[in-house]
């Protein structure tokens, strides 16, 4: 059928009508007019700004502060849709938690040939001073971003499992904020499933993996890396949310055998520590000296049952991308279920076989790094030119294992709002997962990222993305 | 032999020092060949704050300065009964695989002279012998001297200077027993020198992992596998992770730092 | 509360309070040049000095000029101690105490640096300033607004208010310790019209001109302006209203915390000055020296405040 969308649009389908979970948003839309949304456009850009939604790009001295744009037509996911992803979600966090927890022990999936060794050992996400380490509820991972893709009606993948620091959440909360500020008439006529629990439920979930030294209503802080970090609006959003403490490591210190607070009453001891600080600044007397972030001697309070750390040192050997590949087997291999949601085949170039394939095939396919994250040194092969594939072939043939490769997905559109109307723009969604000894919370919908730029399949904020409110319906 | 151990490293500023910590490795475990009767620890210018087991499951006590000092010292004391074992430790404990002390780490990374020593061991010869070969490889080509005034050399670089104390022999023969596929380790821990009581410095050897026997130590320095004389405190996959003591502190207070160590026989 | 947070409030409260005064300086020194501009330039040294900020303008401009000192102090990226510089300064400090303001604050000081950031983008036009003064004490006022209407008052309200106070003395005392020799008894020209001008500066200077003159049927006397800025507990920008706020603020802290620090005798004694209200005994003393030893004993109490509630370690 000619002038048939390729991509398979959430609003419209293939076709031209609206898709169920759509129709009473686009009712509502058709009576309203282009110039009045988009001037609601520009009041949400303005109050975003005054509220300080911003984020730091780095290295950019004139515009240290700026707005991820915000897109207001919500996406809209069916209640029906979302109970399989949800379902697909928790079952996939209960497997990273037990790969965790083996791989810092025996290591049973290794022993039982399921994932070669070199896998873990030729890792740099691997944390040598975690072996051994049970946390509370033996949880590692306590906040994960599991980003999604979706390509069809009924087809989701996953794109990456985010287990270190997910970042993202507090515009997922603004976003919802914003909408019901500036269409309260909406949310009267569509009933949405809410996400404002989210910091409540951040705070029991932390709570409840309080340490052993923890006595009576556990002290939570936030440990961000100071006003500077592409995420400090973030920090100072959950700390405020969460009744919580923004800490930066010189306001920390090692007291009586717990990590303590300087307060303007003496040093108070912190029982859960919701650190924003990778791994490898957390603590200069066990990782890297240099680090002025983190707090000296807080791996061995941590080590020695003191202190809770959210999420756990070490965690990255989960969500590593060559890791990832493996997800199918390590879901299989700790839930004894077929795993639910997807994963994008994934070929690792550290295989030569694999290698061949990448290398013949390399303008279809998405080539990533490794440890590589926010869409940095990635090649999207049927976008780019033929001298930027050529200089990536030099790059992947001089360090095969430091690549994967996937094949370019279909990724869903939904529409955006431009000067002359509605238009497809890619999408990808991160949904938040809360992870505590008793339950596994994920929130409503998450994070929904889109490339502004027409055709783009791009979604990170650092270039060119945008943000969608996210909108679960009740059922 | 019954060995009794007394060991003191007392700090010196020359100025307050406002925050510090040491992470103090200096807690000798019992095990195969080895019994700890007694062992105490005493700070005096700062406190143990917390006290756990590392890794390779050395015992560790984090210690704080108390703010302010200009010195702080510890001082270890106990008695520990040694058999000789013929430098074999064992199998590996634990959960830490194989495969880790394979890795190199920024004092053990190999170059190329390390790398020809490596290719001069043995080949038609037992794993043992040719561990032994390399040991005496190592000490001919780093013959012992205390000249070298610079600590945390790494291997490569002890290969140049041609010279080493028993830090330095232990990072090569490390390194290139990793280059020939062994699992390798570093020990710090104490020798009890047959002439005297009053030891020069604590020592440091280093142990590899045979087939059939586990993990087997080498004394570099000395030529021999580890006898009743060694008490063994901690391992790691060099020096910095077992070091006896490793500190972080604030301010820029020079420091100096002198050792005392009794080993005798009891 | 962390003791940064206690440090970052205080400071922000300084700095805006700070910026404010700054903005009554040049509307003061404004004044002067259009109505007598032969003592235009004297009045820019001086307005200089209690900011202290004469040797960075000098090294970068040489002698006081109007549009450059006005420019220098408003906006000079080169100048640390400039409105602009302090606005920031402040909503920095506001950002790393986020979570102890309510949204109304953090607001109303993000919208101060937004508009400011804009008005003060380029070089102010002659015809633009008095407005650009204008909203400068305006938006300062909106955040001592949110501040009053949405905080609850604990500590952290209290940190806020002693550095308001503080930074507010202190100003007042270096107009006073510029002036001093104009306001003593003994170098009185009677009648003397230069004097009138100056006297009317450091009303103006401090905002307090209108205020003077109701509490003093229009009366201007050198003396009882004196008495009015440092000893007035009516007047919100006297040393002695200012004194006695601290007092109170370190006052409700104790009570909170129940713990009386060193800091609470610093103040006791600076207030103790205050208390006994005689100006003749002040002028007796040297007003100068009495200045001087107040500016000396405020900054051993600032520092005094940073250690008992751990600003920094």
């Amino acid at each position: 059928m000619a002038g048939r969308p390729t991509y398979f649009d959430e609003m419209f389908g293939h076709g031209t009508a609206a898709r169920a979970p759509y129709a009473d948003y686009c009712d509502w839309f058709q009576h309203e007019d282009t110039a009045r949304l988009l001037s609601k456009s520009e009041e949400a850009e303005a109050l975003f700004r005054l509220i300080g939604v911003t984020f730091n790009v780095y290295g950019d001295p004139d515009a240290t502060e700026r707005l991820i744009p915000f897109d207001l037509v919500p996406r809209i996911i069916a209640a029906r849709e979302w109970a399989k992803v949800a379902k697909g979600i928790e079952q996939r966090v209960r497997a990273l938690n037990a790969f965790l927890h083996d791989i810092y022990h025996r290591q049973e999936i290794v022993r039982a040939g399921r994932l070669p060794a070199e896998m873990i050992a030729r890792n740099d996400a691997f944390l040598p001073e975690m072996i051994g380490v049970s946390p509370p509820g033996d949880i590692y991972t306590h906040i994960v971003g599991t980003d999604l893709v979706r390509t069809g009606d009924d087809e989701f993948f996953v794109l990456e499992d985010n287990a270190r620091t997910p970042s993202g959440v507090s515009y997922m909360l603004e976003n919802r904020e914003t909408m019901l500020h500036m269409f309260p008439e909406l949310f009267s006529k569509i009933k949405v499933q809410s996400v404002g629990q989210y910091p409540r439920s951040l705070r029991k979930s932390l709570s409840a993996c309080a340490p052993d030294a923890c006595n009576g209503r556990p002290t939570i802080a936030v440990l961000t890396p100071g006003i500077h970090n592409s995420a400090y609006y973030e920090h100072a959003f959950l700390a405020d949310q969460m009744s919580a403490e923004l800490v930066e490591g010189h306001d920390l210190r090692v007291v009586d055998g717990r990590v303590a607070m300087r307060t303007t009453r003496g040093y108070k001891p912190i029982d859960v520590l919701y650190r924003r600080v990778d791994d490898e600044y957390l603590d200069p007397l066990n990782f890297n000296p240099d680090s002025v972030l983190g707090v000296p001697g807080i791996m061995d309070v941590y080590r020695a049952g003191g202190i809770t750390i959210a999420n756990a040192p070490g965690t990255g050997i989960a969500d590593d991308k060559a890791i990832y590949s493996y997800m199918p087997d390590i879901v299989e291999f700790y839930t004894g279920e077929k795993a639910i949601l997807q994963n994008v085949p994934t070929h690792r170039c550290s295989e030569p076989q694999a290698l061949k394939y990448v290398l013949d095939n390399l303008a279809d396919l998405v080539v990533k790094e490794v440890h590589g994250s926010g869409g940095y040194g990635m090649l999207v092969g049927p976008a780019a030119s033929k001298k930027e594939i050529e200089e990536f072939r030099a790059k992947l043939e001089a360090a095969p294992g430091n690549y994967i490769a996937q094949p370019t997905l279909a990724l869903s559109t939904v529409p955006i709002l431009t000067d002359a109307g509605l238009a497809p723009r890619h999408v990808d969604l991160r949904p938040f997962v809360l992870v505590s000894p008793d339950r596994i919370d994920i929130t409503p919908g998450g994070l929904t990222r889109v490339a502004l730029t027409e055709g783009s399949l791009v979604v990170n904020s650092s270039q060119g993305g945008g943000t969608k409110d996210t909108w679960v319906l009740e059922e | 032999m019954r060995l009794n151990v007394l060991h003191k490293t007392h700090y010196t500023y020359d100025a307050p020092v406002p925050y510090g910590l040491q992470q103090v490795r200096l807690r000798p475990k019992s095990r195969l060949g080895q019994l700890v009767e007694e062992w105490r620890i005493d700070v005096t210018g700062g406190q143990v704050e917390v006290s756990f087991e590392d890794e390779h499951a050395n015992a560790v006590d984090l210690v704080s300065f108390a703010s302010g000092q200009t010195e702080i010292e510890i001082t270890c004391a106990g008695i520990v009964d040694v058999e000789d074992k013929a430098g074999i430790v064992g199998p590996q404990g634990g959960y830490v695989p194989l495969w880790l002390f394979r890795r190199s780490t920024v004092l053990t990374t190999p170059g190329e002279h390390v790398q020809a020593l490596a290719d001069r061991a043995p080949a038609n010869c037992s794993d043992l012998d040719r561990l032994h070969a390399l040991s005496a490889h190592v000490l001919e080509q780093v013959p012992y001297s205390t000249d070298q005034t610079a600590s945390d050399l790494t291997a490569e670089a002890v290969m140049q200077a041609g010279h080493g104390v028993c830090q330095d022999h232990a990072h090569v023969f490390i390194t290139a027993a990793r280059l020939l596929g062994f699992p390798a380790r570093y020990v710090s821990g104490y020798l009890m020198m047959d002439d005297r009581v009053d030891q020069d410095a604590s020592h440091a050897w280093a142990e590899a992992y045979v087939e059939g026997l586990g993990w087997v130590g080498f004394d570099i320095s000395n030529g021999i596998s580890p006898d009743a004389r060694y008490v063994r405190v901690a391992t790691g996959l060099d020096y910095r992770g077992a070091a006896p003591i490793s500190g972080l502190r604030y301010g820029n207070a020079g420091e100096d730092m002198s050792v005392t160590l009794q080993v005798q026989q009891q | 509360m962390l003791g940064k947070t206690a440090g970052g409030l205080f400071w922000m409260f300084r700095y805006l309070e700070r910026a404010e005064n700054t903005a009554r300086m040049i509307d003061a020194g404004l004044r002067i040049s259009l109505t007598r501009s032969s003592a235009a330039e004297s009045e820019w040294t001086s307005i200089l000095s209690s900011t202290g900020l004469s040797a960075a303008y000098s090294e970068i401009h040489g002698a006081p000029d109007g549009p450059k000192v006005i420019d220098f102090l408003l906006r000079d990226p080169n100048n640390p101690g400039s409105i602009m510089a302090g606005i920031e300064a402040a909503r920095m400090n506001a950002r790393v105490v986020r979570t102890a303001l309510t949204r109304e604050v953090w607001e109303a000081v993000n919208e101060c640096y937004m508009v400011l950031k804009r008005l003060l983008a380029q070089q102010v036009q002659d015809r633009d300033l008095p407005r650009v003064l204008q909203v400068i004490r305006q938006r300062s006022a909106f955040v001592r607004g949110a501040l009053h209407g949405t905080m609850v008052r604990n500590h952290i309200y209290n940190f806020a208010r002693i550095g308001t106070f503080f930074e507010r003395a202190d100003n007042t005392a270096r107009i006073l310790d510029q002036k001093y020799y104009i306001l003593l008894p003994s170098v009185r020209l009677v009648g003397s019209p230069s004097d009138n001008v100056q006297w009317d500066t450091i009303l103006r200077a401090t905002s307090t001109t209108r205020a003077y003159q109701t509490l003093h049927d229009g009366e201007v006397d050198p003396k009882a302006i004196a008495k009015f800025l440092i000893l007035d507990g009516r007047l919100p920008r006297s040393l002695a209203f200012c004194y006695g706020k601290i007092g109170d603020n370190l006052g409700y802290l104790e009570h909170e915390y129940e713990t009386r620090h060193t800091c609470q005798s610093l103040s006791d004694a600076l207030c103790s000055k205050f208390k006994a209200h005689d100006m003749n005994a002040i002028f007796d003393y040297g007003l100068h020296e009495f200045i001087t030893d107040f500016l000396r004993d405020s900054a051993a109490l600032g520092r005094q405040i940073e250690i008992d509630y751990r600003f920094i370690e």
